[in-house]
């Protein structure tokens, strides 16, 4: 069951990471896209154990790292989405989380991983924009992560619930 | 009979909760495993440089990535060419008007040059003639972009090493100059655009051949444009003036391309410096089909454009 579900999580992001980079660029306002990745995530973090979610967290932020046409300084994606997947795993879900707690934790999810990987940017001295274009990124990708969270996360949340085997036998 | 049900009912909701309670936690241990592999990531990219040990690890997942980034761009393709078909009559007239328009103004402008600035055109497109024998174009197309929350312009493109592409190529389209290659895969190849705020390239001014450095602004929108810095800080860049690329044959942007057109010159007092706006050729929120200028007889295992035009 574990190997399923990694498989499906595995392919998740890889449609996720090349539809972010092919397709929408098409539909980009200002060059900014979906982070479809990061919703892959969340998604998971929500149905799922947390120490899958934070595993498919770094998973999916060293492909984002990696995979052309990226060339930014490796690990910085990787470290935002871990810190996703552990901020979205502490939502508490006693009950199966509502719509609208769903599209909160979204768009807190989003904010806080371009926030992070625009601030290691700072750090490391990665080349970047001024703060005025960093502010404007963060927001447009908040916008762009919440329109996209009806399509996108309830098929992911329940592809990954029914792959869950305590959840399965509920 | 009701009693046994709402007793299981809670027996099994407390189950439930305990499950959630042990599930919903997430375990700092792993949480600050994942968080220090990330940071010797960034170190171990930062402190490698060009010689990163990461730059394998690039190449084994541009390896996999780069056929299905470009194999899904061209099933995308047909689609993106749908807001095309809209276009009114109207909309075709007033760009043909426009077209005229622009024609007739550059015709203007073409014929009350001096006759100097004629003959200094014809030597300048004879050498650069003469400097672009040395090259040949390997066709390639945009399969992928990188999103700008990544803060750095890059683009894949579907020509890699088995198409005799190699890092520090100049990459150009038919408006001008688009970027270089920074890393092949065998099918793919990343190419860093001059809008990117870590790409510099040193231009040369149309009119009064002064050097400068043209660098990016990390954005895509013609207006916002680049930067030039002229290594004289006396001579004042004109308007309107050309830019073109100075570059070195081995060196990574070949010169003579040209870069774009200076729409605003600041000169600040306190640097003592002129910085010049220039608007790019090329229109990067739209790039489809570059070119890769490679050495002459690089062999290919697709069509090349050779100097001549022929095709090879």
């Amino acid at each position: 069951m574990s190997a399923v579900r990694w498989l499906v999580a595995l392919a998740a992001i890889t449609v996720a990471l090349v539809l972010q980079v092919t397709l929408f660029p098409h539909v980009a306002w200002h060059g900014i896209v979906p982070n479809i990745c990061l919703l892959v995530v969340v998604a998971a973090a929500l149905t799922v154990e947390a120490p899958f979610a934070l595993v498919l967290g770094f998973t999916a932020g060293v492909v984002l790292d990696l995979a052309p046409p990226a060339d930014h300084v490796a690990g910085r994606w990787a470290l935002a989405l871990t810190v996703v997947a552990f901020l979205a795993a502490r939502v508490r879900q006693d009950v199966k989380p509502t719509a609208l707690a769903v599209v909160g934790t979204v768009a807190a999810a989003s904010f806080v991983a371009t926030s992070i990987f625009a601030i290691t940017g700072l750090l490391v001295r990665d080349p970047s924009m001024s703060v005025g274009g960093m502010v404007e990124v963060v927001l447009v990708a908040v916008v762009w992560d919440v329109l996209l969270t009806p399509f996108v996360l309830p098929p992911l949340m329940k592809v990954f619930s029914r792959l869950n085997p305590r959840w399965a036998a509920d | 009979m009701g009693l046994r049900g709402s007793a299981e009912g809670r027996e099994r909701r407390w189950h439930s909760l305990d499950h959630l309670e042990a599930r919903n936690r997430p375990p700092r241990s792993l949480f600050v495993a994942l968080l220090l592999a990330s940071a010797t990531l960034v170190t171990l990219d930062v402190s490698g440089g060009d010689a990163s040990p990461v730059e394998p690890a690039r190449r084994v997942v541009g390896e996999v990535f780069g056929p299905v980034e470009s194999a899904t761009a061209l099933a995308v393709r047909p689609f993106t060419a749908v807001p095309d078909w809209f276009r009114s009559k109207g909309d075709l007239a007033d760009s043909v008007r426009e077209l005229e328009a622009e024609n007739a103004s550059l015709r203007e402008q073409v014929q009350t040059a001096g006759v100097d600035r004629n003959r200094l055109e014809q030597y300048d497109g004879l050498t650069a003639a003469a400097q672009d024998l040395g090259h040949a174009l390997v066709p390639a197309r945009v399969v992928a972009f990188g999103p700008r929350q990544a803060q750095s312009l890059t683009v894949t493109i579907d020509a890699g090493s088995s198409s005799g592409l190699r890092p520090d190529l100049t990459v150009v389209n038919d408006r001008g100059l688009v970027g270089r290659v920074l890393r092949v895969t065998s099918t793919t190849a990343t190419v860093l655009l001059v809008v990117d705020p870590e790409s510099t390239v040193g231009g040369r001014v149309g009119s009064s051949m002064e050097l400068g450095f043209v660098s990016g602004n990390g954005s895509l929108t013609a207006e916002d444009g680049l930067d030039l810095r002229l290594v004289d800080d006396t001579v004042v860049p004109a308007r309107d003036d050309t830019v073109v690329t100075w570059g070195s044959q081995d060196g990574p942007y070949v010169p003579g391309v040209p870069i774009g057109r200076i729409t605003e010159v600041y000169s600040s007092l306190r640097e003592a410096s002129q910085r010049a706006v220039v608007e790019p050729f090329v229109d990067f929120s739209a790039l489809d089909l570059v070119g890769v200028l490679v050495p002459s007889g690089t062999t290919s295992d697709r069509a090349v454009i050779e100097a001549d035009g022929s095709l090879r």
